[in-house]
């Protein structure tokens, strides 16, 4: 039910404050996505949608040092 | 896909198990609290990978099934009502009332809907103004502000044949809960990661200090469940209890303070009745009174309602953590996803469902 999906920004239509709408695209499948909780999300930017809302931006820097984490865990093991 | 895909790997999941391997030198319970979680755990086998001394608990963060009967009952009693259009997320509908379930309605006629938004009932609400349109707003704090933002939208529209059916459920209360319990067996917990990007987790900051227990805040692919118990067996192993958030590329400590703004414009905090379990103080939300005219329950005059469940169904000792699907009598006998005798078996992110589709062979 808290299921969210990445997919990247494609078009921002400027809508409405609380209607601001983007078109994203889920590995190539394009919706209507809400971006009113994320109004600085830009075109390219990754987004995390639920129920037709993106919840927030995917934080590349992040995503990255997850695989320095692991990285470095196979340098110990 | 970007961002689902790397998270996948088998390669780098074998690194991460190894690491759990070496690290791990005595018995830990620890309970994933999301079913979105239990879903990939299962499906993943990832629990089957685990070192014997890794015990997952699958805890009772699946929204359809701790909606209380009750709810279902009212849901659809509005439903079976002709001028009503009842809008829901799809996996509601199979759930089993104490008589029959949403589907069956649909099936007999009434105008039951399937919406991917909330927005989207309120649109159907726009274009057929002869008609009560009512919305069953369920979840936990990560849809409850997509929610918040359709009443919010029909309130500024002035749409009045729009109104919402409010169940929803918050995930701190029932980690208390859950550890004020004298049954209680967890030791760490993998926080449900899109909760907390909507909530941020400095409410799970107070919880890890009281109770002396470490909280991961984990998403939901394979290498991210993985590395988010290697950082609670860590944590167990060291004796430290402490909050960490493995799932930083979403989730900040702060949350999203926009989604959170319209969520507490709408609703406020009331006691909640969790299917299965019973009642946990200040774990759901209501409509606020300014909204009371969007209350579908105030509208179809429906307030009051208690309903017996049925014996046969465990799913309230499932959802607690306390017994296994394997450990019921009718699991994937009498009761199955096609024909559920309760909610955890309905939603393929209840430990039931995913029990039957991922290890039915194995049993």
């Amino acid at each position: 039910m808290c299921l969210a999906v990445p997919g990247k920004i494609l078009e921002i239509t400027e809508g409405d404050e609380l209607l601001k709408t983007a078109k994203v695209s889920f590995g190539g499948a394009v919706k209507d996505i809400n971006i009113s909780f994320v109004p600085e999300a830009k075109v390219g930017d990754y987004v995390l949608a639920h129920v037709g809302f993106a919840l927030n931006i995917i934080d590349e820097e992040e995503a990255k040092k997850t695989f320095d984490y692991l990285k470095q865990m196979g340098d110990i093991g | 896909m970007k961002h689902l895909d790397e998270y996948r790997d088998s390669e780098k999941a074998k690194l991460i198990l190894d690491a759990i391997h070496k690290k791990v030198t005595k018995k830990w319970n620890i309970m994933e609290i999301c079913g979105g979680q239990t879903h990939s755990i299962v499906k993943y086998g990832i629990d089957e990978l685990l070192p014997n001394e890794i015990n997952l608990i699958h805890g009772p963060g699946c929204p359809v099934c701790v909606t209380p009967i009750e709810k279902i009952d009212k849901a659809i009693e509005i439903a079976s009502n002709p001028n009503v259009i009842f809008c829901s997320f799809g996996d509601m509908l199979r759930v089993p009332g104490s008589k029959t379930d949403l589907l069956k309605i649909k099936a007999m006629g009434f105008d039951v809907r399937i919406v991917y938004s909330p927005v989207d009932a309120v649109n159907i609400a726009k274009q057929n103004p002869e008609k009560e349109i009512v919305f069953f707003a369920v979840g936990f704090e990560t849809t409850a502000p997509p929610n918040a933002q359709a009443v919010f939208l029909a309130y500024q529209m002035g749409i009045k044949n729009f109104s919402v059916l409010v169940s929803h459920v918050l995930v701190p209360p029932a980690i208390k809960a859950i550890l004020d319990s004298k049954n209680n067996r967890v030791q760490g917990f993998l926080a449900a990661g899109h909760v907390c990007t909507v909530m941020g987790f400095k409410e799970y900051e107070e919880i890890a200090e009281k109770y002396k227990i470490p909280i991961v805040v984990t998403g939901f692919e394979p290498l991210d469940i993985l590395q988010g118990i290697y950082m609670c067996v860590s944590q167990l192993e060291e004796g430290r209890s402490e909050v960490e958030n493995q799932y930083a590329r979403v989730v900040t400590k702060d949350g999203n303070t926009k989604a959170q703004k319209i969520m507490y414009e709408i609703f406020e905090i009331t006691d909640r009745k969790w299917r299965g379990i019973g009642e946990i103080k200040e774990s759901g939300f209501k409509l606020k009174e300014k909204y009371n005219e969007y209350d579908a329950e105030l509208k179809f005059g429906i307030v009051n309602y208690s309903v017996e469940e049925s014996g046969e169904c465990i799913s309230g000792l499932i959802l607690q953590g306390i017994k296994k699907p394997v450990d019921c009598s009718v699991f994937g006998a009498k009761c199955t996803p096609e024909h559920p005798l309760g909610a955890t078996m309905v939603s393929s992110e209840g430990a039931c469902s995913a029990y039957y589709l991922y290890k039915e062979k194995k049993l």
